[in-house]
């Protein structure tokens, strides 16, 4: 079976892999460019440990086709922290012990992340609606969504 | 008092909240799980499973498979040629690689090895499987019925009177006094009947492996696995091979809640390697994680009550079945022993049945048989409490069991927490602040889980620079590395940063048991503490040589060795790191080890309260307001122990409200999927408020219970008091999915 060529932009960098028509993003990240940090739970976008950015939209990457992102921007867990300095909301994860297997934590951050940058000061209704996509087992969501809630009211004092 | 048992101490780091040593790993996307690793050369393994739900093989023809470009393996059940004379062993093999039958939906039956994931899915349809339908079943009560569909001849224990099918496999009872007796004295008797669903544990990381196996007979295994000791005990003897020969390296792991306490995919990911010489992945599709791997019992619950005018409760009796899948298991015995626990009871009988079921093989989920039981018995509990005119927690209070009481299963409790717990809940704001509005309701109960210690090797390292490397052989399922490290630096008197705990291979350690029955808080943290006064000791005698005084003579304070007393010499004393960094001249490395078969694990109690509102025009139910509380013994880290209560619940108002396995008239499971076996969300829910009771358990150095499992037993009977009230109907069938409970409503209405 012929490959796919594609050219993409994964973290800020250009980036180049083949694939097979039928691969999605997700098998990409993980097994072509070893982006393990995004997570297939189900592969029918029902859980959303694979929740990545596709030009500025948060998708769950195994419902987009590796092909699809020719030309495109893509931003995964990898490219969160910059640097040694973690996002306030990775940091928020581990300090209020937000996590605890953290199979789900990849998608939730960025989910998160995404949340409160289109809206600093959402309420903790809105919070859970978002996150909704995400699926949790081990937490029982609490210290989630008082992380993501503490990180907003921090980001909008340091704003 | 021994050394290991319980004393009362001034805490400087068990009990504070520092961050996890796997934070930044995780936050960031780097730690490695099952699925996260590849080998030079590896191929995709598949599995072909059986569509049927009972099916006798006749033939299986692997040879268009084999003949593809990109294949490498092909294994059915032909290739185990070692095959485990009996035990337990023989049924994992019969689950991971069907035999004669194809016993349930899902049931793998060959697999393949190939280049690539798509030419490893063209193999698996060019596998052509003969089969014979066979009548099957899938209900608990109709597998007991004598002229049921019969899975396995001769398995039946002479425990089982007659008159049962032979899926009846094992039958246990419990109890003391004279039920009879106790029934008669009663003023008030209640029985009912109830039901529950098979749910699944619903980790979110699939099962995964990677598998490598050279022509000298020895093996790597790294995977996603709760004990990977026993994975490595389970394969080898499923291929035939010495254990010191397969090295196990456990993954980071995405959840587990019991249900990668056994192999699935591990055993034929090995034998494809063998077969192909070349490293196998093989990772499970949701679909395959819900067919094939471990869902709970369902259950068919008769409980029995009788109490006196004054609260006093005079008999309890019960009949526990379990239906455990296709093979056997103790989940029934579990119930039968767990559902009367919390209650100091002079007359009390239960009998637990284990059968089996075309569906997979039940594996453990938190607390297994218990949240079942403890559903059935506080629904009557709480019943007769309004019968009575009496408040829930009171008429609990008046017959709960204590420190002396004999339990319903057998032993006498030592120190036990159910009494504080109760007091607990009656004083929180949460009971104390009546619940308003229509069609709403409060509900309440308690939940109890044995615990358990086991098999546990601990090494700890000093290193020349004053730090500290811990291995310990159990995955790191909640946060076990940050409770380890804390263990070890509050023995040592060392901040808890300079302690790195690791997760060792099984070629590392001696044998650790799997992370289960909540032991390993416990039983790792004891032997890790031990383990700290074992490379203590060494220290003192190290100090001891330097000043040329007797080791007896030296004490050790605060993270130092010091002079014992006035009369042995006078000293200033030596920190572990300034021991450290001679020990090359004083006799060498410091390392402290410590090897125990644990006993001594404490019993947990927990209760929760919930408040529900009840829609009448769609039966769904919403959950208002959640508080749980539950004896740690001693919180080591409160936000995990918090986690690990919060989780339970969670996963309990799932099994309650809407989770459960839906068969078809065909056996096939109806809804393989996260879409349609829906687990809470994070908009279903409230907050999870906790309160942790610290009643220590007189068998840890630090008072420790094990907290995991506990949580989940409580909430079932929670909701289903809280939703019966709110919907002024009693439901004894779970789910409470929003149909059933909406033709509960209008039945009630008549």
């Amino acid at each position: 079976m012929s490959r796919i060529h594609v050219t993409t932009t994964i973290n800020g960098d250009e980036t180049e892999y083949l694939c097979e028509p039928q691969d999605t993003l997700l098998d990409v990240l993980r097994d072509e460019l070893d982006l393990t940090g995004s997570k297939e739970g189900c592969a029918s976008g029902d859980c959303g440990a694979c929740s990545i950015m596709l030009d500025g939209r948060l998708v769950c990457s195994c419902l987009v086709l590796g092909a699809e992102a020719e030309g495109r921007s893509v931003e995964t867990i990898e490219g969160m922290a910059k640097g040694e300095e973690l996002h306030p909301l990775q940091q928020a994860f581990i300090d209020k012990a937000a996590l605890q297997c953290g199979i789900c934590t990849p998608g939730i951050l960025v989910a998160a992340k995404d949340l409160l940058e289109r809206n600093p000061d959402p309420t903790e209704e809105e919070v859970r609606y978002w996150l909704a996509g995400n699926l949790c087992r081990c937490t029982g969501y609490d210290k989630i969504i008082r992380a993501v809630l503490d990180t907003a009211a921090d980001m909008r004092g340091a704003a | 008092m021994a050394k290991d048992e319980f004393q009362t101490r001034q805490f400087k780091v068990v009990g504070t909240r520092v961050p996890r040593p796997d934070g930044v790993d995780k936050v960031t996307g780097r730690a490695r799980y099952g699925a996260d690793i590849t080998a030079p050369g590896m191929l995709t393994g598949l599995c072909l499973r059986s569509p049927h739900a009972h099916a006798r093989i006749k033939s299986i023809d692997t040879s268009a498979a084999e003949a593809m470009k990109g294949v490498k393996a092909v294994v059915t059940r032909a290739d185990f040629t070692a095959e485990p004379e009996g035990g337990e062993n023989r049924d994992v093999l019969d689950n991971v690689m069907a035999g004669e039958k194809a016993l349930y939906d899902g049931h793998t039956v060959a697999a393949v090895a190939a280049t690539s994931r798509s030419v490893a899915r063209a193999a698996l349809k060019a596998i052509k499987v003969d089969y014979e339908v066979l009548p099957h079943v899938i209900d608990v009560d109709e597998a007991m019925k004598p002229d049921a569909p019969v899975l396995h001849e001769g398995r039946q224990q002479e425990s089982v009177p007659e008159g049962y099918s032979q899926n009846v496999l094992a039958r246990s009872q419990y109890g003391h006094g004279d039920v009879d007796k106790g029934f008669e004295e009663a003023d008030i008797v209640i029985e009912r009947h109830f039901t529950t669903a098979a749910t699944h544990q619903g980790y979110i990381e699939p099962h995964a492996c990677l598998a490598t196996m050279g022509g000298d007979g020895k093996a790597d295994l790294w995977c996603c696995t709760q004990g990977h000791y026993h994975v490595r005990d389970t394969c080898a003897e499923l291929l035939g091979m010495d254990t010191g020969q397969l090295k196990v390296t456990s993954s980071e792991i995405g959840g587990g809640f019991g249900g990668k306490t056994t192999v699935f995919l591990e055993p034929v990911a090995l034998m494809l390697s063998k077969k192909s010489g070349k490293p196998v992945k093989m990772t499970m599709s949701r679909d395959e994680v819900l067919r094939a791997s471990g869902p709970t019992a369902s259950t068919s619950v008769s409980i029995k009550i009788g109490v006196r005018k004054d609260g006093r409760i005079t008999a309890g009796w019960g009949d526990f079945r379990y239906q455990n899948g296709a093979f056997e298991a103790m989940n029934g015995a579990l119930g039968a022993m767990c559902g009367f626990a919390p209650y100091d009871l002079e007359n009390v009988r239960t009998t637990g049945w284990e059968v089996v079921t075309n569906r997979p093989k039940a594996a453990a989920y938190r607390a297994p048989g218990a949240p079942m039981a403890a559903f059935a018995v506080e629904s009557v509990i709480d019943e007769l409490a309004g019968e009575l005119g009496m408040d829930p927690i009171d008429f609990r209070l008046m017959n709960a069991a204590d420190e002396g009481t004999k339990a319903a299963y057998g032993p006498t409790y030592p120190a036990i927490g159910l009494k504080a717990v109760l007091e607990a809940a009656k004083d929180h704001p949460h009971w104390n602040t009546p619940l308003e509005g229509e069609n709403r309701g409060r509900g309440f109960a308690v939940g109890f889980w044995f615990n358990f210690g086991g098999n546990t090797s601990v090494s700890l390292m000093i290193n020349g620079d004053g730090t500290v490397s811990l291995s310990e052989g159990n995955p790191d399922i909640g946060g076990s590395r940050a409770s380890m490290s804390m263990m070890a630096a509050e023995e040592l008197g060392i901040p808890y940063e300079l302690v790195r705990c690791t997760i060792a291979d099984t070629a590392s350690l001696g044998q650790n048991d799997v992370t289960d029955g909540s032991r390993v808080t416990f039983a790792v943290g004891l032997a890790t503490i031990k383990a700290a006064r074992h490379a203590i000791d060494i220290m003192k005698a190290r100090a001891a040589k330097i000043w040329g005084i007797d080791e007896e003579a030296v004490e050790w304070v605060d993270g130092a060795a010091q002079p014992a007393g006035p009369n042995a010499g006078k000293f200033e004393p030596m920190t572990l790191k300034e021991i450290a960094a001679l020990a090359s001249n004083t006799g060498g490395p410091i390392a402290g080890h410590f090897e125990v078969n644990a006993e001594g694990a404490g019993v947990s109690f927990g209760a929760h309260i919930a408040d529900t509102e009840v829609d009448p025009e769609t039966g769904a139910v919403k959950v208002l307001r959640y508080t749980a509380f539950q004896d740690a013994g001693k919180a080591v880290h409160p936000d995990y122990v918090e986690g690990q209560m919060q989780g339970g619940a969670v996963q309990g108002i799932g099994w309650a409200l809407n989770e459960e396995y839906i068969y078809g008239e065909d056996g096939i499971l109806q809804n393989p999927g996260y879409l349609d076996y829906r687990i809470p969300v994070a908009s279903d829910l409230p907050m999870i408020d906790t309160k942790i009771l610290e009643i220590p358990n007189p068998g840890h150095p630090y008072g420790v219970r094990g907290v995991g499992e506990t949580g989940i037993v409580p909430p079932l009977a929670t909701l289903a008091n809280a939703v019966s009230r709110a919907a002024g109907v009693r439901m004894t069938s779970l789910p409470m999915s929003p149909p059933k409970l909406l033709a509960a409503i209008k039945a009630s209405k008549g």
